[in-house]
């Protein structure tokens, strides 16, 4: 039972064959037995999460505000606040932090009657792609228990990739849904900027941070996109245009679909398994109908070194608030205020936070801004001006969504250059605000192949139609 | 490139041991070594974009709204007294 998906267990649901209660019990055993070796989850919340199945079951019996979700069990990124429950960020220096207030996202799952099972993993702060820099456990990828499930939304993918919740929510600031989607062999969109509330996400990179939805098919994404999209007063980010009905974006005809490839993103660098199963979807896409280019975008090229700029000067000024006052962690050791500040600091972060605001405060202090922090926002402009060029020949863009399948833990952990250089792929996306998903295409050695399919800003519709039709026709997504 | 991890560490008020100071000395000059590849750019007429997207001022109406719970905030704190976060003594 545990292993269909949101829209298979609805239909399951509103015919009275399951119930919510069953569907989360049987979640919960699933848990007992795989996540001693997962461990994709920090904290479980099977108490409230009955209530809310029995809820939710009421609610069917009664057909009274049936949702979609109603009943259907989701985990949640560790670093959206849900109130009364742990939110840590997988960072000690919030490991007790129980937050006064549910984020946005989370009062909408509430609402539309889905079953919370817990808070996933992450890397600290969302600050990684391979989970491996979590303060508090490693998380394994199900494909292959001796490597990454990817980062930073790693426990998320994990989660739904061994069946341990039907759905789950990720935060997305360089690649972190889309990436371990891929690792972890189902589907992850990144929504555009502006389309989902980030009201209490725990911010990192806020000119980049973006929720998503994380799940096991085109279609389930487009149902949870659906409850998390839309305007929020509390966001000042956050967009007021109307948000359309995804799941009609849902058809298989592709006819005439103006797809580019991104030369440079299938050139050196990418590992051949990878190319080839790119090069395989591609044809699939030719033989749907669909009209391909090559496209070029050559600020590529700089895109590592722009986000590896800006994202940690903006993490460096958003984790200037934890200094040990009003919530998490304080030093036990501090004579004096600014002592406080050092200690609680050193104790509470971990090596690549601390890496992060170190090199974010280099780029904004005085005699490197306008060397580092400027000079990166300008080659911003560029990197945002080829995709406009590019989208404006093309309904949508498409590349692997990673350089190589996961990779081994421990490969990479000593050389964080090495590890974000393998973000390639994913970061102009949030570099240009544009929405993108990662949907299976492909597998090496039974290790799973993401492909990435990049739209125009608010267009979420056709690169949900764009996977979906590819989905269809094939069943990459039903490997495990 | 070298960068001089003591003041930066000041700056954002983060300890550090001189085992991570060595270390992160090391990796971020190979990031910023990696990051010179911007200066090949002649981006001098370019104007930065610090949004994706177009961002204005948003302003709430001007009404009075209930704050959250005093309770559920003050107990993350690691220090409080009488609905006040407590940090050591800042003036002698």
């Amino acid at each position: 039972m545990i292993d269909k998906t949101a829209h298979e267990l609805h239909d399951l649901l509103i015919k009275k064959k399951i119930s919510s209660v069953e569907l989360a019990e049987k979640v919960f055993l699933r848990i007992e037995s795989v996540e001693p070796q997962i461990k994709a989850y920090i904290t479980l919340t099977k108490d409230e999460a009955i209530k809310q199945a029995e809820a939710a079951d009421k609610r069917l019996k009664e057909n009274k505000n049936v949702t979609l979700l109603t009943g259907i069990p989701i985990a949640v990124k560790d670093n959206m606040c849900t109130k009364g429950i742990l939110t840590t960020c997988a960072s000690k220096i919030l490991a007790n932090y129980i937050a006064p207030y549910d984020a946005t996202v989370v009062t909408k799952l509430k609402e539309a009657g889905s079953v919370i099972i817990g808070k996933t993993n992450l890397d600290e702060f969302a600050m990684g792609s391979s989970t491996e820099n979590s303060g508090l456990q490693i998380t394994k990828n199900p494909r292959d228990l001796e490597r990454v499930p990817g980062g930073s939304s790693g426990g998320s993918a994990a989660a739904v990739a061994a069946n341990e919740a039907i759905l789950a929510t990720g935060s997305d600031t360089g690649g972190s849904i889309r990436q371990p989607a891929s690792f972890c062999g189902i589907v992850g969109l990144k929504p555009t900027y502006g389309r989902v509330s980030r009201y209490g996400l725990v911010a990192f990179a806020s000119s980049l941070d973006q929720i998503g939805p994380l799940a096991k098919d085109v279609t389930d994404a487009a149902i949870l996109l659906q409850v998390m999209a839309g305007y929020d007063p509390k966001d000042s980010t956050s967009v007021n245009v109307p948000v359309p009905d995804y799941q009609k974006s849902l058809t298989t005809n592709i006819k005439g679909l103006k797809v580019g490839v991104i030369k440079e993103l299938m050139g050196e660098g990418i590992s051949a398994d990878v190319k080839s199963a790119i090069k395989s979807a591609i044809k699939k896409y030719e033989e749907l109908g669909a009209v391909i280019s090559e496209v070029s975008l050559p600020s590529f090229e700089y895109a590592v070194s722009t986000y590896y700029l800006i994202a940690p000067a903006e993490a460096s000024s958003n984790l200037a608030r934890f200094d040990g006052v009003k919530y998490g962690h304080r030093s036990q050791e501090a004579k004096d205020l600014i002592t406080m500040y050092y200690n609680t600091r050193r104790e509470g972060f971990g090596a690549e936070v601390k890496r992060r605001i170190i090199l974010g405060t280099y780029a904004l202090s005085a005699g490197y801004y306008d060397a580092y922090y400027l000079k990166a926002l300008k080659v911003r402009t560029l990197i945002k001006q080829d995709f406009e060029k590019a989208l404006s020949n093309c309904d949508v863009l498409v590349s692997p969504t990673s350089p190589t399948v996961a990779f081994k833990i421990g490969e990479k952990a000593n050389d964080p250059l090495s590890m974000y250089l393998s973000d390639i792929a994913t970061i102009p996306v949030n570099l240009a605000g544009i929405p993108a998903i990662s949907i299976p295409c492909g597998n090496a050695n039974n290790l799973p192949i993401g492909l990435q399919i990049m739209g125009k800003a608010f267009d979420e519709e056709t690169i949900l139609k764009a996977a979906y039709a590819f989905e269809q026709s094939t069943d990459w997504h039903l490997k495990k | 490139m070298e960068i001089n991890i003591e003041h930066v560490a000041h700056l954002a008020r983060l300890g550090l041991s001189d085992e991570e100071k060595k270390t992160f000395s090391k990796q971020l000059g190979n990031i910023l070594q990696y990051a010179e590849n911007l200066n090949k750019l002649d981006i001098s007429d370019i104007s930065p974009t610090s949004h994706a997207i177009l961002m204005e001022n948003v302003m709430r109406d001007d009404k009075v709204e209930k704050c959250q719970d005093i309770e559920s905030i003050m107990k993350n704190g690691p220090e409080i007294e009488e609905n006040m976060f407590k940090v050591p003594r800042i003036m002698e």
